[in-house]
């Protein structure tokens, strides 16, 4: 009886996995598809592929959105971990919570709402629409998850190491770069990666305020898919299922230096 | 835990940010709601929106969708994350869950563009099995399935780790006290998994509101959710004034949600934004 069930139990979790990941295999299965359209397969083919490394405009974009990426997630790390620094040091819980409630405003509200609010701010302060725009777009809404990152760990540190590096004589810099940043280094390299998935995530933000001229790749797939199918999107969709999967496994094995952390620090097992 | 050794000086760039760029457009967003698309001030945009049933009518539909996608993706989340909690390798289909979250939400769409399309292969299906091809992609079921789809991740990520905070000893005694599977579940399981749950709706409801490029793609402008009203005033019709006026009230339905799902930190497995 009991065995049953259990098989059972399976039997849905498969379905539900089947069903997360069918139409992203039906998309890299058509990218090799002769032909243009998804509704048969008409024979092997890597030409998609070929039209996607000839096209000029979207290695333009892919670059785009690479630079976006990086840069927005470098920048946004630095002052998120700045940020948790002096959020740790607010011992007033009044005021901490004040400053934690607006550090998560921009995490919880929807898309459109960041970027039709940016798009009024930009436009105020008569600031073009354009690179500069979806780069200071993104770093503002990385931020949040940065802190959120870091914050966790400096409040694990103890502070009888931080007593014992004064009285050893240590100055405020090398506090900083010896003893608590090799501490949360963890974090902050959790907060990039979650940083640098936000940003190559984000679709709504960058559409309000990428103006004319300037694209990153959501927003090109966009315009594309509402133009109907065409395979050189299936085609980059399996390039970026590789990279996804390139990036998750780094991320796994950060998470999984993190726990091994916690373990050693904390005797107890599930996080 | 006092620490001496940062000075304020590095927290500028920070405290930048929360005035600019979280304060600022919050506040932008409120002022632009009174004014015109002449740039008059004027309380005319609140007064259309309430009086017009359109906007109403657009707004009991939107929420209703949220609800309906919320609802469909709580019914499907919940058994599986019990599963997978129970599962010997969970953290590796834990992994498998978050993967398909890392796949741009675009692509997702476009997929289902050529699923749902006329000579599509859920159409062959329905003709293989004697129904015949219907018309699938613009239709509310397709949207609803899209964005359920979209959704399901989300909701079983909090799910998942709330049941892996829960004490299998509650369960045990539960049993051992002869309560039924039934019982254990609804007594003891639920109400203690209950705050995964409700930060899962958080996660789920609000970008629900929310998700034009699915109305534009998948619902074929059948459902106009908030969000597509938002878009189209802002980049379509450039009324701004109305525009901010429909974000109020999608910033006001937010915060009504967090107050009933009353979760002031996030917890892990939040969403991208």
């Amino acid at each position: 009886m009991k065995k049953h069930r259990f098989s059972w139990s399976h039997l849905y979790l498969v379905l539900v996995f089947a069903v997360l990941y069918a139409p992203i295999l039906f998309l890299i299965v058509y990218s090799f598809s002769q032909g243009n359209s998804m509704d048969h397969f008409h024979g092997f083919t890597l030409q998609h592929y070929q039209e996607l490394f000839d096209d000029r405009r979207m290695i333009v974009i892919v670059i785009n959105t690479m630079l976006i990426a990086l840069l927005s997630a470098l920048i946004s790390t630095l002052i998120g971990t700045l940020g948790a620094l002096q959020i740790d040091k607010t011992t007033n819980k009044l005021t901490r919570g004040t400053i934690l409630s607006l550090n998560n405003i921009l995490m919880v509200s929807p898309d459109v709402i960041i970027g039709a609010s940016f798009l009024i701010f930009f436009t105020r302060f008569h600031i073009g629409l354009g690179f500069w725009t979806v780069l200071l777009s993104h770093i503002a809404f990385e931020i949040p998850i940065v802190v959120l990152m870091v914050l966790p760990r400096l409040s694990e540190m103890s502070g009888t190491m931080l007593d014992a590096a004064e009285d050893l004589g240590a100055t405020n810099w090398q506090m900083l770069s010896r003893v608590i940043l090799p501490f949360i280094s963890p974090g902050i390299f959790a907060g990039f990666f979650m940083a640098l998935t936000y940003s190559l995530d984000d679709f709504a933000v960058t559409f309000f305020v990428t103006g004319n001229g300037f694209s990153t790749l959501s927003v090109e797939i966009y315009s594309r898919a509402r133009q109907g199918i065409s395979l050189e999107i299936n085609a980059l969709s399996g390039l970026m299922f590789i990279f996804a999967l390139g990036l998750i496994v780094g991320y796994y094995f950060i998470q999984q230096a993190n726990q091994h952390r916690l373990q050693k620090h904390q005797k107890s097992g599930a996080v | 835990m006092p620490h001496r050794h940062t000075n304020w000086l590095y927290g500028i760039p920070y405290w930048l940010w929360i005035g600019l760029f979280v304060i600022a457009p919050v506040a932008l967003i409120i002022y632009q709601s009174f004014f015109n698309i002449d740039s008059h001030f004027t309380l005319n945009n609140y007064a259309t929106y309430f009086h017009s049933g359109t906007y109403l009518q657009m707004t009991v539909n939107s929420v209703w969708y949220a609800l309906l996608v919320t609802f469909f993706t709580l019914l499907i989340s919940y058994p599986a994350a019990y599963i997978m909690s129970h599962l010997k390798h969970r953290d590796l289909w834990l992994l498998l869950i978050i993967l398909p979250t890392w796949i741009n939400i675009l692509l997702k769409a476009y997929a289902f563009i050529g699923i749902f399309s006329q000579a599509g292969i859920a159409n062959q299906f329905l003709t293989l099995i004697g129904i015949g091809p219907r018309q699938l992609l613009f239709t509310k079921s397709s949207f609803l399935f899209v964005a359920t789809y979209i959704q399901i991740p989300f909701m079983i990520l909090p799910i998942y780790n709330a049941i892996l905070d829960l004490s299998p000893s509650y369960v045990n005694a539960s049993r051992d006290l002869g309560a039924t599977n039934w019982q254990t579940f609804w007594r003891v399981i639920w109400p203690l998994t209950l705050p995964g749950v409700k930060s899962g709706i958080q996660a789920v409801f609000i970008p629900s509101l929310s998700l034009f490029m699915l109305t534009r793609l998948i619902g074929g402008n059948k459902i106009i959710t908030l969000g597509t009203a938002i878009e189209e005033h802002f980049l379509t019709t450039m009324n701004w004034g109305m525009g901010s006026t429909i974000g109020v009230v999608l910033i006001i339905a937010m915060v009504i949600i967090m107050i009933f799902t009353n979760s002031d930190k996030p917890t892990k497995g939040d969403r991208p934004s």
